[in-house]
């Protein structure tokens, strides 16, 4: 079974996306919206890792090797201003949509084989990343016009 | 002075108690005996007061009720009795300025425009509209604000528009939005008149509408008076006539409103046949509120248990409910989150759509209602859906303009946004309308170093010098209420026309006026080569804004300056249907929630996030209400060692925003000198304060010094009005937005300035003599004041 590897990987990058959302709130601090929010984006990411944490110990042995997440190549460090600002967030977004994608298949998988928690745990992670996701779409969108047309001074 | 009352002494006046209705009593205050009576309504908050203004000899010399209006049967409160003497004063501003060598100077109107065309033209040649931003106001008239609107949306094609209506009343049309799928007050004010129990959320409406607390008054001086809650975190004047007084700690406005819900839902005191027809979401939202039983309630937002439960028996069980909501509310934690919970209340009783039961998120400012309607904040005129194509397209052809001029392409620009692009220097010229955002925006320093910018072009239009124009690169002198002529909406949808009584002062101009004339020479064109603004009269811009009503639920067609001047006030929805207007929305429990209907798809209560029109699909609510819930989320300032108190701001009875106004009459700043910072009789103890000490009150992000004033609040807050800026003392620090935060409600977008934390302290008596006041007269005026 490699059922093991995915519940892995949807664990750890929640895990990553808590320090994520807080890399991309300080580096955007001036942006208050975008530092709260991601600060509140961070939280649910850690409770989603938190509630996650039962499962990933119960498949615990169905996982061999460390697998290879987006996190790893995204959003190693934030940068400031406007066009960073935008990129940050965009990152954000690909690393939110890959735990959506995961828990797309991982559910299969749970539901397949009759874990209702896993089924129920799936469903939570899909629920509040798919407003992560939302919010991070709505953010990039307003930000999008000034900062890919307005020169800065 | 004749008057009728003095209403700095007796702010409400004698009582006349029901008789079957409202009695009728003239209020009125005249200098002069006038030449004639001019129609109008008072424009010194969202009541809108039907009120005539007295001529002599071309000059304002007095105002009294209208008798024959629905909002006021004649009545005034102190600043409209007062307030209309700014218009003669002899600092109005006259001429237009313009900056030169760093100085302001006089220049002609020529000049000036010219020099904004130009700056707006080399902006937007290097960097499209998207350079420009406006920021206008909740006290111009509507005609004005559609021509605004029209100019920015079809001329400029900006998103970049918004009003200070953002700070008051953004959150009044986000929760309408939320629940019934557009903005719309859906009661009257004449359901006072029947109401059993009435609920009043975060709003001081005995110092804030003193004429719609008259009408309370007279209610509980006559039969069956009604139950009254007031959910509010001080004891105010409002508080002291409650039947249950809930004194919440500040930001826990969430909690409180779930644990009514709870309550009343664990009690069966629901609807269930209104819920099932009418509402989608009432299993999500009784698992949210269920988690808020009365003890959590108490633990988190101080509010007794019991207290709690005598609220809900009486919000429960009233056969019908009036619920007002204002800043308590929109201007904290959760602002819209909140606000919505009382729409809630209302949907889960199937109390709306019938006399007796209202619901009105109030608006601060009197013409606030048309900034949102007519599209000169961030809105489409019309209450239309920027996220639906056919709604832009329907403007688009009413405009005679290419679909794409019209910004839809992005979300509009809340005020708060602008300032911040305008902060990073991307937003280089901002043209400010009738507002004085220096002192009444949060976190004041950071507003100076914006405006002070060099690269920032800087245009204020106002009657005044206010702590603004002083950072202005142009300021233009502007006609005011009195000195032209047009509509406003208040509150309950009533819309007042307001007649031309006198010319205005020197060179100055109306609102109206000098958005044609930069229209005009901006050479604004639609399609076919036509100028886009053909209007240039009030009437012709009201027939105007007709046409873009008309089958929105703003409907206007019905309506016409003649109708308007017949009578003294007609309720929107206003045409073939409802000729005479229509008191109630949603009688039928249709709401405008249709995905061809809605004003927007709506948005995450705690994060902001948008709904798109696909998922709203799926949803698709088809007429019905949303009942939608939110948990508590703890504010991002607390008290803390560094900063132990909290601080919120607010309004006096005496005075309106940053008192351009009332700060010039002689009485009412007589009544009402000075901000002053109001803190409990523990707290006063415990840092050895007296009353009329000066005490400095700092935050993160400045300082202010007040006179102390004790008692009427919490232990741990402290209160100061927000009036009080420098431009007519500026000798010390004294503008409650220097201590205010820079964030916002994710939904509505309206700032916080009802929580911040804050540290105080007694001023040297050294300072107390630089201040050169005397501790003794400022003690006495305090003693006046509001507790
Ligand atoms: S209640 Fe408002 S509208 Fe009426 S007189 Fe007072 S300030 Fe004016």
């Amino acid at each position: 079974m490699h059922i093991g590897k995915y519940i892995d990987l949807v664990h750890r990058t929640e895990k990553d996306l808590v320090d994520a959302f807080k890399v991309v709130a300080k580096a955007h601090r001036d942006e208050v919206d975008i530092e709260q929010t991601c600060l509140l984006l961070s939280s649910w990411s850690q409770q989603l890792a938190q509630i996650m944490e039962p499962v990933a110990n119960r498949y615990n042995k169905e996982n061999d090797k460390e697998p290879d997440r987006l996190t790893k190549t995204l959003l190693k460090k934030a940068r400031k201003g406007s066009m960073a600002m935008l990129r940050d967030l965009h990152d954000l977004y690909l690393i939110v949509n890959e735990v959506l994608v995961c828990c797309t298949i991982l559910k299969q998988g749970g539901t397949a084989l009759a874990d209702e928690e896993l089924v129920a745990v799936c469903e939570e992670i899909e629920q509040q990343t798919t407003r992560q996701s939302s919010w991070l779409m709505t953010r990039m969108k307003s930000a999008a016009p000034q900062t890919l047309i307005v020169a800065k001074p | 002075m004749n008057e009728s009352r003095d209403s700095i002494k007796d702010i409400w006046g004698e009582r006349t108690p029901y008789r079957e209705e409202w009695p009728v009593r003239q209020d009125q205050r005249t200098g002069e005996e006038p030449d004639k009576w001019v129609q109008s309504a008072c424009v010194l908050c969202s009541n809108g007061c039907g009120m005539d203004i007295g001529v002599k000899n071309g000059r304002i010399v007095g105002v009294r009720g209208r008798e024959g209006d629905r909002v006021n049967h004649g009545r005034l409160g102190p600043k409209g009795l007062h307030a209309w003497v700014a218009n003669n004063s002899t600092d109005r501003l006259t001429k237009p300025l313009i900056r030169r060598n760093g100085k302001l100077r006089e220049a002609t109107w020529d000049e000036a425009m010219d020099l904004i065309v130009q700056k707006s033209k080399d902006i937007i040649e290097q960097d499209t509209s998207l350079g420009l931003g406006f920021y206008t106001s909740g006290q111009l008239f509507l005609e004005e604000y559609y021509t605004l609107g029209v100019l920015g949306k079809a001329g400029l094609g900006t998103p970049h528009m918004d009003g200070n209506t953002r700070l008051c009343t953004a959150t009044s049309a986000a929760a309408l939005k939320v629940s019934f799928g557009s903005d719309g007050q859906p009661g009257s004010y004449t359901d006072l008149d029947t109401t059993d129990a009435i609920l009043h959320f975060g709003h001081n409406i005995a110092s804030q509408q003193t004429v719609l607390w008259m009408r309370i008054l007279d209610r509980l001086a006559g039969p069956n008076p009604p139950k009254i809650v007031v959910i509010d975190p001080r004891e105010t004047y409002t508080a002291e006539k409650a039947t249950v007084h809930l004194a919440l700690k500040p930001g826990t406005n969430v909690p409180v409103m779930n644990g009514i819900l709870n309550l009343i839902i664990q009690s069966g005191n629901i609807d269930k046949g209104y819920i099932e027809a009418h509402t989608t979401g009432f299993e999500e939202l009784k698992k949210i509120v269920s988690a808020w039983p009365p003890e959590r309630v108490e633990e988190v937002s101080g509010v007794p248990a019991l207290k709690l439960r005598e609220a809900a028996e009486i919000l429960g069980t009233a056969k019908s409910v009036v619920s007002t909501v204002l800043q308590g509310v929109y201007q904290s934690m959760q602002g819209t989150a909140a606000a919505v919970q009382v729409n809630n209340l209302h949907l889960i009783r199937g109390l709306i759509g019938r006399d007796g039961c209202a619901i009105y998120q109030m608006n601060g400012q009197p013409t606030a209602q048309n900034t949102r309607e007519c599209g000169a904040d961030g809105d489409l005129p019309g209450f239309r859906n920027w996220g639906n194509k056919e709604h832009v397209q329907q403007l688009a052809t009413l405009w005679n303009v290419p679909l794409d001029k019209i910004p839809h392409w992005s979300p509009p620009t809340h005020a708060m946004q602008i300032w911040r692009f305008a902060e990073s220097g991307t937003i280089k010229m901002l043209w400010i309308s009738g507002t004085n955002p220096a002192v009444s925006m949060p976190e004041l320093s950071r507003i100076r170093k914006i405006l002070k910018k060099r690269k920032l072009f800087v245009v204020v239009q106002d009657a005044f010098n206010t702590e603004t124009t002083k950072y202005a690169d142009v300021v233009l002198p502007a006609a005011i209420w009195g000195e032209k002529t047009g509509c406003f909406t208040n509150v309950d949808r009533t819309v007042h026309i307001s007649h031309k009584a006198v010319e205005p002062p020197g060179e100055a101009r109306s609102d109206l006026d000098i958005f044609l004339d930069y229209s005009r020479r901006m050479d604004f064109r639609d399609k076919d080569g036509n100028p886009l603004i053909q209007w240039t009269t009030p009437e012709e811009a009201f027939e105007a804004w007709k046409k873009c009503t008309r089958g929105r639920p703003c409907d206007y067609t019905g309506m016409s300056y003649a109708k308007l001047s017949e009578g003294s006030g007609i309720q929107w929805p206003c045409n073939e249907k409802y000729p005479y207007g229509a008191r109630h929305l949603y009688t039928d429990g249709v709401f405008n929630t249709d995905i061809n209907q809605c004003e927007t798809y709506g948005h995450d209560l705690d994060t902001g996030a948008a709904v798109t029109e696909q998922e709203y699909k799926v949803k698709n609510p088809a007429g019905k209400a949303f009942l939608k819930g939110s948990d508590y989320l703890p504010p991002h300032e607390v008290p803390d060692e560094d900063y132990p108190l909290w601080l919120t701001t607010g309004r006096i009875v005496y005075h309106f925003h940053t008192r351009t106004k009332t700060g010039r009459s002689q009485q009412l700043h007589d009544a009402a000198p000075d901000g002053y910072v109001q803190i409990s009789d523990e707290d006063a103890a415990k840092y050895g304060i007296r009353e009329g000490d000066m005490i400095t009150v700092t935050s993160r992000r400045g300082k202010v010094t007040e006179p102390a004033k004790i008692g009427g609040i919490e232990p741990g807050l402290v209160f100061i009005p927000f009036h009080y800026g420098y431009w007519d003392n500026d000798k010390r620090s004294r503008a409650a937005n220097e201590l205010t935060l820079t964030e916002w409600d994710p939904v509505s977008k309206q700032p916080y300035f009802k929580y911040a934390a804050v540290s105080i302290s007694k001023e040297e008596d050294g300072m107390l003599k630089k201040i050169g006041k005397s501790i003794e007269t400022l003690t006495e005026k305090l003693k006046l004041q509001e507790v």
